[in-house]
């Protein structure tokens, strides 16, 4: 279980081959990697910085990583998020989720990234011929993360 | 009180941190916004829509009731866009 806010790039293979040193309990890995992508909206983008608040940030992705804990049998989970100015093409983040069975890995690979989104605080500035702009937040983003939202329970009534 | 002010937010504000003193009747999030705002025509515009903008208080999310005290560190800034 690790989490990690860096500016330094990092290497999918060798994040893969750490989590799963030595491990014989592991039956399956589920990795999301996102890419600065060089189109937003209509314009080109040149870079993109990524700004976010120190301390927070940590405490934020660990949550979000208990919690997929929670909800999920994992054996061990790693989240990278870059920050700091990147360009088309770069590595931005990375969530790998493994347990002993394929569903667990990929849904919680899915949730995670998910709330990752809506909940850790990070703000993209986008560069582009015109100028720099800040990404505004995407509704879709949203309702992606409220499909993992869980049934409240009613006080009171919990289950005998 | 420490306050931090992250994107468009420093951006506007023209500063990403800053310690206040807060007058005795500030108690909360949405008074300590209001309270800011007097503060001069960046701090208005910066804050003039409190949708558009998140709080945390010591590192928690926080609606604009939660309760503030002279030692807390408090955030203000836009819905996130990580990921």
């Amino acid at each position: 279980m690790a989490v990690r806010v860096q500016r330094e790039d990092f290497d999918v293979g060798a994040e893969l081959a750490a989590l799963t040193a030595g491990r014989t309990d592991i039956g399956g890995v589920s990795c999301f990697l996102g890419l600065v992508r060089d189109i937003a909206g209509e314009r080109p983008i040149t870079a993109m910085t990524l700004e976010h608040y120190a301390g927070m940030t940590e405490k934020m992705l660990g949550e979000i990583e208990t919690e997929a804990r929670r909800r999920w049998p994992l054996d061990a989970t790693l989240i990278v998020h870059r920050h700091g100015r990147l360009e088309p093409g770069d590595r931005i983040v990375l969530v790998i989720t493994a347990s002993a069975h394929r569903k667990a890995a990929i849904e919680s690979c899915e949730f995670l990234i998910d709330w990752l989104k809506t909940k850790a605080p990070f703000w993209k500035l986008e560069e582009t011929d015109a100028g720099a702009r800040w990404v505004a937040a995407r509704q879709s983003d949203d309702a992606a993360a409220a499909r993992w939202k869980e049934p409240r329970q009613t006080a009171g009534k919990a289950a005998k | 009180m420490k306050i931090l002010y992250f994107a468009w937010l420093r951006q506007r504000v023209g500063a990403g941190e800053e310690t206040v003193d807060l007058p005795a009747d500030v108690k909360n999030v949405g008074q300590l916004i209001d309270w800011l705002k007097t503060r001069g025509p960046a701090y208005q515009a910066a804050l003039s829509d409190t949708s558009a903008i998140r709080v945390a208080v010591n590192h928690e999310f926080a609606g604009l009731d939660a309760a503030i005290a002279a030692g807390d560190e408090i955030a203000l800034f836009p819905p996130m866009t990580g990921g």
